[in-house]
């Protein structure tokens, strides 16, 4: 009796709910929701690389040139630029319109702030600021970049599309010191830009919700938007930054209507998502992804070139990809250190990575001298896009006669670990795994793998090696493109030999999204400009 | 009354203080992970211990953990090393998402279970008792992430209704928000309504062996009268206990629930903020927590006192 | 002691205690006799071969990296019961300990206690998670993060116990006679501890086994390559729909080991401790 009144009540309630389910309210505003990459906590693209920090710097920055689908680079905030015969003097000159998000106009001073901070962390702008003498503010519009020596990659440098890309912050934010992030430094100007997008601090929720709105004092340039150049036209009023950490729930959000835009869909859901009409799975960055397995040079035995060799050839590229991508048509082979289908593609000296030797590379171990010393892997539990990395380089080192452990540990701690210099054993590593877009791999100097400073400057795992670093020096002052393709085929066949990392193969990672939005643009950064929702 | 609240009140102040001790321990066990989030790819040791020294991490442990008292008895709970915001702020915006879930689950499982639990005491031993029972015993045994997926399949996906994901304020509209919550409500009660409904029959059982309900019987009562009347009311202190109990487990099964099904409650934002070695936030919420559990504990001993007339203080 | 063997054979004879005890001894077979059940090795990779449904060659069908998910359920039920074992052992040990302290040394029982109300203060889950995410993810230190947070609970119960004992009439006599304390705690009142902590440590088991899976789903787990039930589960969690067999299979038997510790604990609750039919067992999820 009780229970059946009971009963009833939760039917009915359960009921209601159903039939004012789903469809809720009707948004006045146009709000694109997208569920990007991963969460965005940190917001300084300075101080880190990580990519969505990057995708959330071109929401709200701007940058001064921008590379198109040529992969040209092409003016985005500058008006006009010229060098001088000697190109040892570069004049740039801002164009109009320029406002940052609280009115006041963008400045020579702005910039230069900028970019001073931007070339302490950058690598390519490390190598920029080594042949700089100075940057000279000519007038608030105008400014001059005084080089000490010829440098050939002046606007590759400030033109770079990813990380870390050269935003430019106002002078108060961009003055904070090169290992002090934006937000701590200028706690109440650092979401200030000049970008199409403003960012909503009173809705900002960090590793769950960002908020932009559109930008109404934004000028655009004229020409039609290509990759990050061209004019940034917002056709939304909002975009919002949902993070849902579930990959097969967000899938399932996008079918039903609750999320516009997901950034990188989990592959093995793509039947469901294909079964559905109304969404596109569209590939906007087509140069993709590309896997690493880095080695600690400092570490023994990795310090002994012939192991080092070893590991490279008991890799097989197939094995890394079809674990995390599954279907060979979002994956390719590419025994490359430079984007596979970009200018400085390079195979020289690579060994067969579609198939492994597993008797030269026990010979080579022996060679070397390898007395099976525990070789410790750091393993990242909860990032889904390199987890399943370690158990495959487990299983081929393991197949070479070699002695290896994963070490599970969620990927701050991997940050944390793999910038420790100290033997393994305490506290140190020999391998982690990691993965770049294909973008910022380009070419010797952006590929911050290929830098071989050692533990002067270098990327995690501090290999060094004095003829790299005079190749790429010899590739930064060269000017003719023919000379600067064999410079980089000459690094790729010295960085095969001494192993600088292991490429484990190129990935595409398509976005998927609603067919209500329009004019996504293709581009190594997702960017939300030109979007158009039905 | 009055006297036993300041005792009770007074009594929790050492609680605290463990708490604090350990959340201020457990926190320091990995020194470096903080500042190597906020130190980039290019990351020299030098570099490392300028932030190390900026975090205030290299000074002696116990002259942290003065600072960091000192601070709290201020009111003040610091600000998330990554994104700068105060800890405080951070928690008053995911508080909502997961006190209304809570209090959806509770308030479901209640009205569930306390019958369930009636209707097997009463049928003691045959069938229906029998398959409350199995189904509180199954109830206690299926974790809360298989049940969601589960429920996310059958219901939006195939069967259309209701929402996959998200939380939508009971403020902008209540269909909005129930189509958001009916599923994670769901996946979560089963656990309390399993450990209620076990709770409420075992209460029931003993009040129904009483004296004063074979009187009421005797006098004619109706069944429906004796259930509810008699025997409930006196069962009411273990239930209600239990419930107290089952919102503290409810903090551990809102973790899981809010991942499943994408709610921005304070579950999320403290593992999230364990794995990315946010310290001042893992600090702060686990201390509010810590609060809510000590007022849960000391509401249910007022409520104590308040149901049942023979405690008295 | 005649009164303990004979409840001791009133258990034996408990449905529940034969149904879930009898369900246990199976997957602990299982567990044993994993590698005579299955011809793969559980974490072997085999790319070429991921996501195959269940058939004939795969009999609970493959993972993302090809591997087989019947080997690795079998194999997994070796972590997931030796966790939940050492998880309520090294419980119920830590947690008499202090309770058998607390109970007896008045003078230690409010500074242990009041550690105690704090530890149980923090909610356990969270506990574990910050635990292991700050000191690494490996066998010890998952248990460690497991049973820690169970500590308070044995002890209040134990605390409990020794306090109500302490009264009767023949441990009185005891202390009378100048019997030494280790042989009054040990000769007196342990024995009378034990009924109730079996039943407790049935439920910590089985909490156990819970939150092992419930750390890998989080990202806060043993290794990923180590066959646990939690971390198949976790691993499944992307592609459910595709291949739920992924999650469905470990989840089952997670869930049966659950049940099957629950019921046994419930009719071990029954037979040797009718005072605790009343309290509910220490679930966490």
């Amino acid at each position: 009796m009780l229970t059946r009144r009971l009963l009833g009540v939760v039917s009915a309630a359960a009921l209601a709910a159903l039939a004012l389910s789903t469809q809720a309210s009707a948004q006045e505003k146009k709000t694109i929701r997208a569920v990007m990459h991963a969460p965005l906590r940190i917001t300084d693209p300075i101080i880190t690389t990580a990519y969505i920090i990057r995708n959330h710097g071109y929401m709200i920055y701007d940058t001064l040139f921008a590379m198109d689908e040529q992969q040209k680079i092409q003016p985005q905030m500058v008006d006009k630029w010229e060098a001088s015969a000697d190109k040892l003097t570069w004049t740039f000159t801002l164009r109009d319109g320029l406002k940052w998000h609280d009115g006041a106009p963008v400045t020579s001073d702005d910039v230069i702030a900028s970019l001073t901070r931007w070339s302490k962390n950058d690598s390519m702008g490390q190598a920029l600021a080594a042949a700089t003498k100075e940057w000279k503010r000519v007038n608030d519009k105008t400014f001059q970049l005084v080089l000490k020596e010829p440098f050939g990659l002046v606007l590759d440098s400030i033109g770079k599309p990813s990380s870390n890309t050269p935003f430019i912050m106002p002078k108060r934010v961009a003055a904070a010191p090169a290992n002090q992030s934006i937000a701590e430094f200028a706690p109440k100007d650092w979401y200030i830009g000049s970008g199409p997008f403003r960012f909503v601090i009173g809705e900002f929720q960090p590793g769950t919700k960002v908020v932009y709105e559109k930008n109404p004092d934004y000028v655009p340039r004229k020409e039609k938007a290509s990759w990050m150049a061209g004019g940034k036209v917002v056709k939304v009023d909002r975009v919002e930054w949902i993070n849902v950490g579930d990959p097969q729930t967000t899938v399932n959000a996008l079918i039903k209507g609750e999320i516009d835009y997901i950034e990188q869909p989990v592959h093995d859901l793509f039947p469901a998502l294909k079964k559905s009409p109304d969404i596109v799975i569209h590939d906007q960055n087509k140069m993709g992804l590309l896997g690493w397995m880095r080695l600690n040079w400092l570490a023994a035995p990795f310090d002994n070139v012939k192991i080092r060799q070893a590991v490279l050839l008991a890799v097989q590229q197939e094995d890394y990809l079809a674990v995390l991508v599954g279907d060979p048509a979002y994956y390719k082979y590419c025994a490359s250190f430079f984007t596979c289908g970009t200018t400085y593609e390079s195979t020289n000296g690579a060994p067969d990575m579609k198939k492994p030797n597993y008797e030269k590379a026990k010979q080579l171990l022996k060679e070397g001298g390898y007395k099976g010393e525990e070789i410790l892997i750091l393993h990242p539990t909860d990032l889904k896009a390199i987890t399943p990395y370690g158990a495959v380089t487990e299983q081929a080192l393991k197949k070479i006669g070699m002695n290896v452990k994963l070490l599970a540990m969620d990927w701050a701690s991997v940050v944390a670990r793999r910038s420790k210099m100290d033997p393994p054993a305490q506290g140190g590593w020999h391998i982690f795994h990691t993965f770049w877009v294909g973008a910022d791999l380009l070419n010797p100097i952006t590929n911050a793998g290929i830098n071989a400073k050692g533990k002067k400057g270098g990327f995690f795992g501090w290999p060094e090696d004095a003829q790299i670093e005079k190749m790429r020096a010899d590739f930064i002052k060269e000017t003719d493109p023919v000379k600067q393709k064999a410079i980089a085929a000459a690094i790729t066949k010295r960085a095969f030999e001494v192993v600088m990392y292991v490429p484990i193969g190129q990935m595409q990672f398509p976005a998927a999204y609603r067919k209500s939005l329009t004019g996504v643009l293709d581009g190594p950064v997702p960017v939300f400009w030109n979007v158009e929702k039905k | 009354m009055g006297r036993f609240l300041a005792l009770r009140l007074i009594a929790t102040i050492p609680v605290m203080g463990v708490v604090a001790i350990v959340v201020f321990i457990l926190v320091r066990l990995d020194r470096g992970k903080a500042a190597a989030q906020l130190c980039g790819d290019i990351c020299p040791p030098e570099r490392l211990a300028e932030i190390m020294t900026r975090l205030g991490m290299d000074k002696p442990l116990w002259e942290q953990f003065a600072l960091w008292l000192a601070q709290l008895l201020e009111g003040d709970f610091g600000r998330s090393i990554q994104s700068q915001i105060p800890v405080l702020k951070l928690i008053g915006e995911r508080v909502e998402p997961t006190l209304s879930l809570a209090a959806t689950t509770l308030l479901f499982s209640v009205l569930v279970a306390v019958p369930m639990g009636v209707v097997a005491a009463w049928q003691h031993g045959r069938w229906p008792d029998r398959l409350i029972m199995i189904f509180s015993v199954i109830g206690f045994s299926v974790p809360v992430f298989v049940l969601g997926y589960v429920l996310i399949l059958v219901f939006p996906l195939n069967l259309g209704w209701l929402h996959v994901q998200g939380f939508q304020s009971i403020g902008d509209g209540l269909g909005g928000f129930l189509s958001r919550i009916t599923l994670p409500t769901l996946a979560l009660s089963v656990i309390y309504i399993a450990l209620v409904a076990r709770i409420t029959r075992t209460s029931m059982l003993e009040a129904l062996a009483q004296d004063y309900i074979r009187t009421a019987y005797a006098k004619g009562a109706a069944t429906r009268t004796v259930l509810m009347a008699h025997a409930l009311r006196n069962a009411a202190v273990p239930i209600v206990s239990v419930i107290g109990i089952g919102l503290v487990l409810l903090i551990g099964g809102v973790v899981v629930t809010e991942t499943v099904f994408n709610i921005p409650g304070i579950g999320r934002l403290t593992v999230d903020a364990i794995l990315g070695a946010d310290y001042p936030i893992i600090q702060g919420v686990l201390l509010v927590f810590s609060v809510i559990y000590v007022l849960i504990n000391l509401a249910i001993d007022v409520l104590y006192t308040l149901l049942d007339p023979r405690i008295r203080y | 002691m005649s009164n303990r063997l004979s409840s001791a054979r009133l258990a034996l004879r408990n449905p529940g205690v034969i149904a879930g005890g009898g369900i246990l001894l199976l997957l602990v077979a299982m567990a044993l006799a994993a590698p005579l059940l299955t011809g793969y090795d559980p974490t072997e990779l085999t790319p070429r071969f991921r996501l195959r449904a269940p058939g004939a060659e795969h009999l609970l069908g493959t993972d993302m990296a090809g591997r087989d998910v019947w080997s690795r359920v079998a194999y997994g039920a070796r972590i997931s019961l030796f966790i939940g074992f050492a998880a309520a052992v090294l419980a119920l040990s830590a947690g008499t300990l202090v309770g058998l302290v607390a109970g007896y040394v008045r003078a230690l029982d409010g500074v242990l206690m009041r550690i105690m109300d704090g530890l149980m203060a923090i909610p356990g889950i969270l506990l574990a998670i910050a635990l292991v995410s700050l000191s690494g993810a490996s066998l010890g230190t998952v248990i460690l993060a497991i049973f820690v947070p169970e500590i308070p609970r044995v002890a209040r119960l134990v605390r409990s116990i020794v306090l109500s004992i302490r009264e009767e009439p023949f441990v009185e006599a005891a202390i009378g006679l100048g019997t030494p304390v280790r042989s009054i705690l040990w000769r007196h009142i342990l024995p009378n501890t034990l009924p109730a902590l079996i039943v407790q440590g049935t439920y910590i088991a089985a909490s156990a086994i819970l939150i092992e899976a419930l750390l890998s789903f989080i990202g806060a787990g043993l290794s990923p390559t180590l066959p646990t039930w939690g971390n198949t589960i976790a691993e499944g969690r992307d592609v459910f729909q595709r291949a739920p067999w992924i999650i469905l299979a470990p989840g089952a038997f997670l869930a049966a080991t659950v049940l099957a510790i629950n019921v046994m604990g419930d009719g071990l609750r029954d037979t040797l401790d009718p005072r605790l039919a009343k309290r509910v067992g220490g679930v966490a999820q």
